[in-house]
């Protein structure tokens, strides 16, 4: 009897091929906006074109870990596959939320033959995480606030009496810190030892003292160009994207500060017991390729995860602008980059949040 | 304008120096008053009004007659748009309600229904700082002239009480702290007809025993009747005529009066002439009758006024001086009367009324039956409608 | 009634000889099936978006499966340690046997997690001598302390014992700023860790001084709709309203181009001369904002339960106090004012409520010194779930408090004379 049904399922497949992946459907989880459209316009787009595979986007990922968190604990999982940051990915990995994956398998090789795990840029591969771009988080300025020339260093940044006004920092622990240990005069490659100490983090946060009045807070990204532009912060931390964004399609008089700007990866994990892990991979092989990767920085201006996708980025879609030197990769904003450390903030995550919450609110 | 039934007496000097009280000093005075809301039309037209001390006067009229208006300036809530009122010689215009001491019972009684019927009597004595032993006994004595101080209503909030008990706690507190003079507005205009009746006779009895002065105001003619001293009848914002109410009901003074009290017969015709105050009037149908001249000149239009009491089929003619033609239309048996609708020189509403006594004649409707009046019985009026 | 009195034996018959009583019980149950069938639909609605979801964060907020589930072994041969020492070699042996299953399940990872909430960097420890035990055979204690010194904390043991509970009472110390110390005794946290009775008290008087400035400002307004004509009434009514309709968002950004320090007010200040360049304002992003921007919103909730009272109070009250004798400023406090209190009352509980849970506009505009508990409450739901365990006792918290103050107020003022509307 299951035998026959079996057959006979298979039969109607057979049948019916084509029309079935007609309604094949992905669930895709992101992060909205602009970010949002560069995957639509360089992955989903091609993909449906190609395969036929709807797909569904949500702009959830400012909620990820909770999201899959309760969809997994309530054995309904939903979203297929989900952009998140590589802290809270490897938190979900930790807690055995999301698939491991074997990259090799799963991912298209570099166009010369590499395989995926030595194409990605080192340390960004996770055991259950696909990075797709590099993004940075730096300090950006207006520069209609300064007379003279903006400020040029971490140490700038801090300066009050030279670059006098306000600065919009995330309300986040992360990055913050690890900036206030700079301006204290902390090498970056020491940064998280220091950090890791309870008399660095006393440090930091009396670092972080010195400013705090001087300081206004953004929790969401699209708020520190907005308030660079109403000159409500004359300086402010920013992600790259978005102050290329404002500068390009805006004409904002922003200047990067690419000074210890400190980059981290985004990228993609898979929740368990999602139902279509076939689909899934096929969607991730072609979305991760080299080609796909340089093709998002078409639109946005992060840098692609992959060694093998640098030499493919072109110019911005809309403006002809070459996105190169926009890149958090190009060699020039990397002299003094501080690589955002995801396994030190899963350890140290928890307390140093706390007290930042307490410090912010005392 | 009518007014003239009582010339009023002049208005005395502003302030009175012997402080003395002159018996004659009317309580509230009305000198020319206008009032206005839109500033293009008058409520109430160059009123004068004098309220004599202890004087139980209505203002009766339609709604929208200005007798509310009126009762309001006294009042305090409504300020007069041109003229003056005089409260015990005193002008009041200037003064704030709550400094004019009147009592006033409002149309829905306004008992503050947070507070109990206790706390609701004591509130005009607690504002004016009477101490707690005394507004005690006051209440206790004003509830007891209600008949409300025994059966524990004290401590009972207004919600609790029936619209009758109401009443009386409304009546009491306008009268816990003895005020000269209380306003009271349609107060029983919420009650149903029985108790109305039975309050019309309490707050009469109340009024004789305490001698306060009330103003009164009503749309209901039977309530006026019952109570007053005097009546005031507003029409169109003018005192139509000013009279106690034996005299309103028989000697009305114009037509409007005539109609709203009681019931009326009314005959149209034309007068002729007038002779030593008795008119003849040519009706509708041409025929002759004699009636008092009161607000008609010969060769102007009228009005006839007959009351259907007064009013004989088949008379004696010892007791009517003449009588006219009449074709019966409906008889109706009401007991102690007897109601024969029928048609006279026209006008088919001519009721007469019957006392039920033995022997009484009933009439089919069809029928010619001779009507007949004393002439004093009819007034020729001024022809409005 | 009376009748059965007379004759109890006798039991009256409905027309059909079936007995009355019966009958009546019968054509009562027909009623109070469809009763109850008519509210079905709303009351499965709640059930399952509401309850079963409170019940739920309640229930995790004490919920403490990690070790116990995740490190079973090793909770049980800690029991026989007496934490005044590093635990003997069975203890080791069997977190061994514990982290070879961890990792095959991938489970390992929560009860490292867990740990980590209590000695951060443990989650580091664990995780990696979890990948290594695999290839190490007993005894095990020599290898786990040579592979990290960590192993050697006696702190981490200890944690480890008192948590394999599986209920605890840690996320409800944590929201109160208190922690077990290493001894198990429950003592305040460092003064750096502090917040959580900080916001809790901010957010309560923060919400009454919201709720204050809604009466102050409703209070007028309403009287001023109650007494106007229904046609004046109405179109100033729907001014009151037109912010209710506007999205939440677009009211709260409307306030900050308002009162940032580029904003409209502070040019109006300085192009006025009354304050200069330097010594714009701050009325955003801190406490201002977020009383301004929350006393804006709230305000319709206080206007209409009052407007409705106000309404319903006959302008004679006032005129019959008055007429008594009354000053009207008397008047007015000893009969119109409480005539409005149920409104008032209303006003003040839905206010004081909606402020004391809100989340957007102090996230928006409140900065730092002008955010509420409820924003700590979602900050946490987005992060480890320990956080969210944490979360959901400040949630619970929360609750109860509400709950408390409703049940304050139905003492004061009496739920059933509320009047919203």
């Amino acid at each position: 009897m299951k035998k026959i049904l079996v057959l006979t399922g298979s039969a109607i497949a057979i049948a019916a091929g084509a029309a079935i992946a007609q309604d094949k459907e992905l669930t895709i989880v992101s992060w909205g906006g602009a970010y949002s459209q560069s995957q639509i316009k360089a992955y989903h787009e091609p993909y449906t074109e190609k395969t036929g595979v709807q797909i569904l986007n949500e702009d959830k990922s400012a909620n990820a870990l909770a999201g899959i968190r309760s969809q997994v604990e309530a054995g309904n999982v939903t979203w297929d596959v989900v952009d998140m940051l590589q802290a809270d990915a490897q938190r979900a990995c930790d807690e055995g939320l999301v698939l491991e994956i074997d990259h090799d398998e799963w991912l298209a090789p570099a166009p010369d033959g590499t395989p995926a795990s030595e194409d990605f840029i080192e340390g960004t591969l996770g055991p259950c995480f696909i990075p797709q771009i590099l993004y940075a988080t730096m300090f950006a300025y207006n520069t209609e606030a300064f007379e003279g020339e903006g400020p040029q260093t971490i140490e700038d940044v801090w300066d009050l009496e030279k670059f006098p006004g306000t600065r919009a920092l995330q309300q986040i622990p992360q990055k913050n810190l690890e900036w206030a240990l700079i301006a204290d005069g902390v090498d970056a490659d020491q940064v998280y030892e220091v950090l890791a100490t309870q008399e660095g983090q006393d440090r930091a946060f009396a670092k972080l003292d010195e400013i705090k009045d001087n300081v206004i807070w953004w929790t969401e990204g699209a708020q520190p160009p907005q308030m660079l532009a109403d000159q409500e912060a004359v300086i402010a931390t920013a992600y790259n994207g978005r102050i290329f964004n404002a500068q390009v399609n805006e004409d904002q008089p922003f200047e990067i500060m690419w000074d210890h700007q400190m980059f981290e990866t985004d990228g993609w994990v898979v929740p368990v017991d999602t139902g279509n892990v076939d689909t899934i991979k096929d969607y991730l092989y072609f979305a991760t390729d080299s080609q796909r990767l340089a093709d998002q920085a078409k639109y946005i201006s992060y840098g692609p995860a992959r060694n093998s996708s640098a030499s493919l980025v072109g110019n911005h879609a809309e403006t002809g602008v070459d996105m190169k030197p926009h890149m958090p990769t190009s060699p020039e904003n990397l002299e003094t980059a501080i690589p955002f450390d995801v396994q030190f903030w899963a350890d140290y995550g928890d307390a140093l949040e706390e007290r930042f919450n307490a410090w912010v609110a005392g | 304008m009518n007014d003239t039934s009582e010339p009023h007496v002049a208005p005395e000097p502003l302030a009175k120096t012997d402080g003395t009280q002159d018996e004659q000093q009317p309580m509230v005075l009305f000198e020319e008053v206008q009032k206005s809301y839109d500033g293009e039309s008058l409520v109430v037209k160059n009123l004068n009004l004098s309220v004599a001390k202890g004087e139980f006067l209505t203002m009766l009229g339609p709604s929208g007659s200005g007798k509310t208006t009126c009762l309001m300036m006294v009042a305090g809530f409504e300020a007069a748009t041109h003229g003056e009122i005089y409260l015990d010689g005193r002008p009041i215009n200037s003064v704030p309600p709550h400094k004019r001491g009147i009592g006033m019972v409002f149309q829905n009684y306004a008992l503050f229904p947070h507070m109990t019927i206790a706390e609701n009597l004591a509130f005009p004595l607690q504002v004016r700082g009477v101490n707690k032993a005394d507004a005690e006994k006051k209440v206790q004595r004003a509830l007891d002239m209600v008949q409300m101080g025994e059966g524990g209503f004290h401590g009972r909030r207004p919600a609790q009480l029936s619209g009758g008990q109401q009443q009386r706690v409304a009546l009491a507190r306008a009268l816990v702290f003895e005020p000269e003079l209380v306003l009271m507005d349609e107060p029983l205009g919420a009650l149903d007809k029985q108790l109305r009746e039975h309050m019309q006779l309490e707050i009469k009895h109340i009024h004789e025993s305490l001698g306060v002065t009330v103003i009164y105001v009503t749309h209901d003619q039977g309530e006026a009747l019952t109570m007053s001293d005097r009546i005031a009848v507003f029409n169109d914002g003018v005192i139509q005529q000013l009279a106690p109410p034996e005299v309103l009901y028989e000697k009305p003074e114009n037509a409007f009066v005539a109609q709203f009290i009681g019931e009326n017969n009314t005959l149209h015709g034309k007068m002729r002439s007038v002779n030593d105050g008795i008119a003849r009037v040519e009706l509708t149908d041409g025929e002759h009758v004699q009636a008092l001249a009161i607000n008609a000149g010969p060769g102007e239009r009228t009005q006839l006024s007959i009351r259907p009491e007064r009013v004989e089929i088949d008379p004696d003619e010892s007791v009517t001086d003449h009588t006219v033609t009449g074709r019966v239309e409906e008889v109706i048996y009401l007991g102690d009367h007897i109601r024969t609708r029928m048609t006279v020189a026209g006008n088919s509403d001519f009721v007469v009324k019957t006392r039920n006594r033995l022997g009484a004649r009933r009439f089919k409707p069809g029928e010619k039956v001779r009507v007949g009046w004393a002439t004093e019985d009819c007034r020729a009026l001024d022809h409005s409608a | 009634m009376a009748s059965r009195e007379r004759a109890p034996k006798q039991e009256l018959l409905a027309a059909d000889g079936t007995p009355l009583k019966a009958a009546l019980r019968r054509s009562q149950t027909v009623e109070r099936r469809r009763a109850f069938m008519l509210v079905a639909p709303l009351l499965f609605f709640l059930l399952i978006v509401f309850v079963v979801p409170i019940i739920a964060m309640m229930w995790r907020s004490v919920y403490n499966p990690e070790i116990r589930n995740y490190l079973p072994q090793t909770a049980a041969a800690l029991q026989d340690w007496e934490g005044q020492d590093v635990p003997p070699e069975p203890v080791f042996q069997a977190m061994a046997a514990d982290m070879i299953v961890g990792v095959e399940n991938r489970t390992i990872g929560r009860a490292a997690a867990r740990i980590n909430r209590e000695i951060p960097g443990a989650r580091s420890t664990v995780m990696r001598t979890a990948r290594q035990v695999d290839e190490w055979s007993a005894p095990y204690r020599e290898k786990f302390i040579e592979a990290d010194e960590d192993w050697t904390n006696i702190e981490f043991w200890r944690i480890l014992k008192r948590e394999s509970r599986v209920v605890t009472p840690t996320y409800y110390l944590l929201a109160v700023d208190y922690e077990y110390s290493s001894e198990g005794e429950i003592v305040p946290r460092s003064e750096v860790y502090q917040v959580y009775k900080q916001l809790f008290w901010r957010t309560a008087w923060m919400s009454v001084f919201i709720t204050a400035l809604c009466v102050m400002l409703a209070y007028p307004i309403s009287y001023m709709l109650a007494t106007q004509p229904t046609r004046i009434a109405n179109l100033l009514l729907i001014l009151v309203l037109l912010p209710f309709w506007t999205s939440l968002l677009v009211r709260t950004s409307a306030w900050i181009v308002l009162l940032q320090q580029q904003g409209v007010i502070n040019e109006l200040l300085v192009a006025l001369n009354i304050i200069d360049e330097t010594g714009r304002l701050r009325m955003i992003y801190n406490r201002t904002g977020t009383i301004v921007a929350m006393t804006h919103i709230l305000l319709p909730f206080m206007v209409l339960p009052l407007y409705s009272v106000m309404k319903t109070i006959p302008p004679s009250y006032l005129r019959a106090a008055k007429s008594l004798g009354a000053h009207p400023f008397r008047a007015w406090w000893r009969v119109y004012f409480p005539l409005t209190i149920p409104g008032l009352a209303a006003g003040c509980i839905l206010v004081f409520i909606l402020a004391i849970g809100y989340y957007i506009t102090p996230a928006l505009v409140g900065g730092d010194s002008g955010i509420f508990i409820s924003n700590l409450i979602a900050q946490n739901m987005q992060g480890s779930s320990a956080q969210l365990k944490l979360a959901a006792a400040l949630a619970t918290i929360l609750l109860v408090a509400v709950l408390f103050i409703y049940w304050l107020f139905n003492r004061l003022v009496g739920v059933d004379k509320l009047k919203f509307g």
